[in-house]
């Protein structure tokens, strides 16, 4: 029985992504498995979803739908009524046409925070697992410190510091513009991509940690080549599946994020529909329209659960170890 | 002398543990034994966990623990404190609870007497580190500083120490839902590993982590609290908002409690339930592979007293690090599903003190999160390898 890793904060945090096959954790070759190369039925399924949801919101303004904002004339609500596949909502705008212009703002905020965060979090965890001594361990303190505020706190106080005070607050406090005008979605992503940075440096340094220990790290540098290179050029390709297969699962959970600092007042702000002020607008569930409440938790929910199914299937193709998360 | 030491630490952290299961118990009910008990409780576990982390990984390890710690809580305070501060704007402005934007010279005096009220209040004239300094201080002793209002100040610590216990409840709650959930589901998923059982516990557990609390909360509100609550008897009120405190004053308060309580708690078990359920399915799966659980069985021990008395106990120990870490992510849980289900609670406290960019509770708020949060995480590593020697001997 292997003994687990009880490193502290990112079990916690991971705690959700933790894999139960006990079988695959003795193998430790990373292509040694000789599983399958393809991710099955299931995972096409949600590969053809996310397509469908990326296509669907590039192409929202040509598409022929109503204008997510424009107030139609009727006082039907439900499901197929006239016109609206997917009914209207409390303001009488067309469910169907903020879905898809939902999922692009849901997913521009949780791909450019995730791509913030790969980029940074990446940087510094292939910086850290590769030099090791003290820049990995002045780095892995600062992110234990970051990871030790629950996620949704951090990003809450992040981006309510980082906007601009809106005039609807209404508590008569001096309000200062602290924004410095970023948009809404522009501080959504530097907000989330900053929490996403200490886990996704973990889990790169973690990878990059076992892959220079390599041989061929070794014949690389017996060559000659420089540290620069050997990061870029011999460690990087093979950190990137598990840094991919995180990612998948990080744009989830920023979803998700969006959706939740909606709900407190702070995400992307009306009148740009996203799934989260969708479901923040609809809300008050003893007399919103259902359709306008469940249409954008159901795409929220398959979209999420796609990901989240994707970033599996990726993990255990590449075989990441669970220890390494 | 190991046996001993053990045997000491264990003794006082049973009695550390049950005064402090008992202080958070009458806080809860809302008569609160002294303070005294508290005190002796966190002594007494402090006392165990340190005889007892000593006489298993030995005293440097201890003492470099121990560093770690302080290190840490150091560095999360400083966080908390600087975090509002680096931002930029003057503090005094995010606080004056008066609208700057007016013409009238009187007003504006009255703004500028007030800013330097604030100021002198918050110390915002001495250097950043004496700052730091006077907050931990007031921090550590329970003085978390004033909200400034229109007409004068109140005590941070009043509105903190309303909303700690609710907040507390409903994380107590959603922990009792879920292990009471995950345990057999767990145990019995992997007694019929890859059974019918197996696979819809697994399958619902992957769709029960796609969905976030708030979309759970929400759906329930619904189908619960309005569908379901107008189906029931009037006794039965499942409301789909609304709180009320726990009180033993009489049977239909006692009940009301629960009843307003059950649905918040359930949003946030239910990703919970999946994350317990997939943790000890696959460690009991290991342990039901040992040689032991065949030993037992070869000596004609039922099947369900294999399950729960042999196999249970050595296949928990990732579970409940994995429940007291989750504290951390119930705690960001909480502060929307409270805002759903319009309990005042820490999460309303924090979620408030966001939008009015109201700093001074903002920091202790962050504060007492983030430390509670290490705090945990130190208390657990001990336990941890206290209750399994394999991990001491690895760490050692």
């Amino acid at each position: 029985m292997s003994v687990r890793e009880t490193d502290v904060p990112s079990a916690a945090s991971l705690a959700v992504l933790t894999e139960d096959a006990p079988a695959d954790r003795t193998v430790t070759e990373p292509e040694g498995k000789g599983k399958a190369p393809t991710i099955g039925l299931g995972g096409r399924i949600a590969a053809g979803w996310l397509l469908l949801v990326v296509v669907l919101s590039v192409l929202a303004p040509i598409l022929p739908i109503d204008e997510p904002t424009a107030r139609g004339a009727g006082s039907e609500l439900g499901l197929f009524t006239e016109g609206h596949i997917l009914g209207t909502d409390t303001s009488q705008r067309d469910v169907f046409s903020r879905l898809i212009f939902g999922a692009r703002s849901s997913l521009i905020v949780s791909v450019g925070a995730i791509l913030v965060g790969l980029v940074i979090g990446g940087t510094l965890g292939l910086i850290s697992g590769f030099r090791r001594g003290r820049i990995d361990t002045a780095l892995s303190s600062v992110f234990d410190i970051l990871l030790a505020f629950p996620q949704l706190v951090l990003a809450l106080s992040l981006v309510a510091f980082l906007r601009p005070p809106s005039a609807s607050s209404g508590t008569g406090n001096a309000q200062v513009d602290t924004s410095g005008g970023l948009t809404t979605i522009q501080i959504l992503i530097i907000a989330l991509g900053i929490v996403a940075i200490p886990l996704l440096a973990r889990i790169t340094r973690a990878t990059t940690l076992s892959w220079s220990q390599r041989e061929f790290v070794l014949a690389a540098r017996a060559q000659g080549a420089k540290n620069l290179r050997i990061m870029v050029r011999e460690v990087l390709p093979n950190v990137m599946p598990a840094m991919f297969s995180i990612a998948l699962l990080s744009i989830a959970i920023a979803i998700i994020a969006e959706g939740g600092l909606s709900l407190l007042g702070v995400g992307v702000q009306a009148p740009t529909p996203s799934w989260g002020n969708m479901i923040t607008d609809n809300r008050a569930v003893r007399s919103a329209p259902l359709n306008a409440l469940f249409s954008p938790i159901a795409a929220l929910f398959l979209t999420v659960m796609a990901l989240n199914y994707l970033g599996d299937a990726v993990r255990q193709k590449y075989d990441v170890r669970e220890s390494a998360l | 002398m190991p046996l001993t030491t053990t045997r000491i630490a264990q003794g006082l952290a049973a009695l550390g543990g049950a005064l402090l299961l008992l202080t958070i118990a009458t806080n809860i009910i809302g008569e609160p034994l002294p303070g005294a008990v508290i005190r002796i409780a966190i002594v007494a576990l402090v006392i165990a966990a340190f005889v007892g982390a000593v006489g298993t990984v030995g005293p440097r390890e201890v003492a470099r623990k121990i560093g770690q710690l302080v290190v840490v809580l150091f560095c999360v305070t400083v966080f908390a404190f600087l975090l509002v501060r680096i931002l930029p704007g003057e503090p005094e402005d995010l606080l004056v609870p008066i609208r700057t934007d007016t013409e009238d010279p009187a007003q504006r005096r009255l703004i500028a007497d007030r800013r330097a009220d604030i100021r002198e209040d918050l110390g915002l004239n001495d250097p950043l580190y004496v700052q730091y300094g006077k907050w931990l201080g007031g921090f550590v002793t329970g003085d978390l500083g004033n909200k400034y209002t229109v007409s004068g100040t109140d005590p941070v610590s009043d509105e903190v120490g309303d909303a700690l216990p609710k907040s507390l409840q409903l994380i107590l709650y959603s922990q009792i839902i879920s292990l009471a959930i995950a345990l057999p589901v767990g145990v019995i998923a992997a007694y019929r590993q890859n059974g019918i059982f197996d696979r819809f516990a697994n399958s619902s557990a992957f769709g029960m982590l796609s969905l976030p609390n708030f979309a759970i909360g929400l759906l329930l509100a619904y189908w619960v609290g309005v569908k379901l609550n107008a189906q029931l008897p009037e006794s039965v009120n499942i409301p789909p908002q609304g709180y009320r405190p726990f009180s033993l004053d009489s049977f239909e308060a006692f009940r009301d409690h629960f009843f307003t309580m059950l649905l918040p708690a359930l949003s946030l078990a239910v990703g919970q339930i999946a994350v317990y359920m997939r943790l000890l399915r696959s460690d009991m799966i290991q342990t039901l592979q040992e040689d032991f659980i065949l030993m037992a069985k070869s000596k004609g021990v039922s099947n369900s007293r294999v399950l729960w008395r042999h196999a249970l106990r050595p296949s928990s120990l990732t579970l409940v690090t994995v429940a007291g870490l989750s504290i951390g992510t119930l705690i960001g849980g909480t502060v929307v599903v409270e805002v759903i289900f319009s309990i005042p609670g820490m999460g309303q406290v924090i979620a408030r003190s966001i939008l009015e960019r109201e700093f001074v509770t903002l920091q202790s708020c962050v504060a007492i999160v983030a430390v509670a949060f290490v705090l945990i995480n130190a208390a657990l590593d001990i336990l941890y390898s206290i209750l399994d020697p394999r991990i001491r001997n690895v760490r050692a």
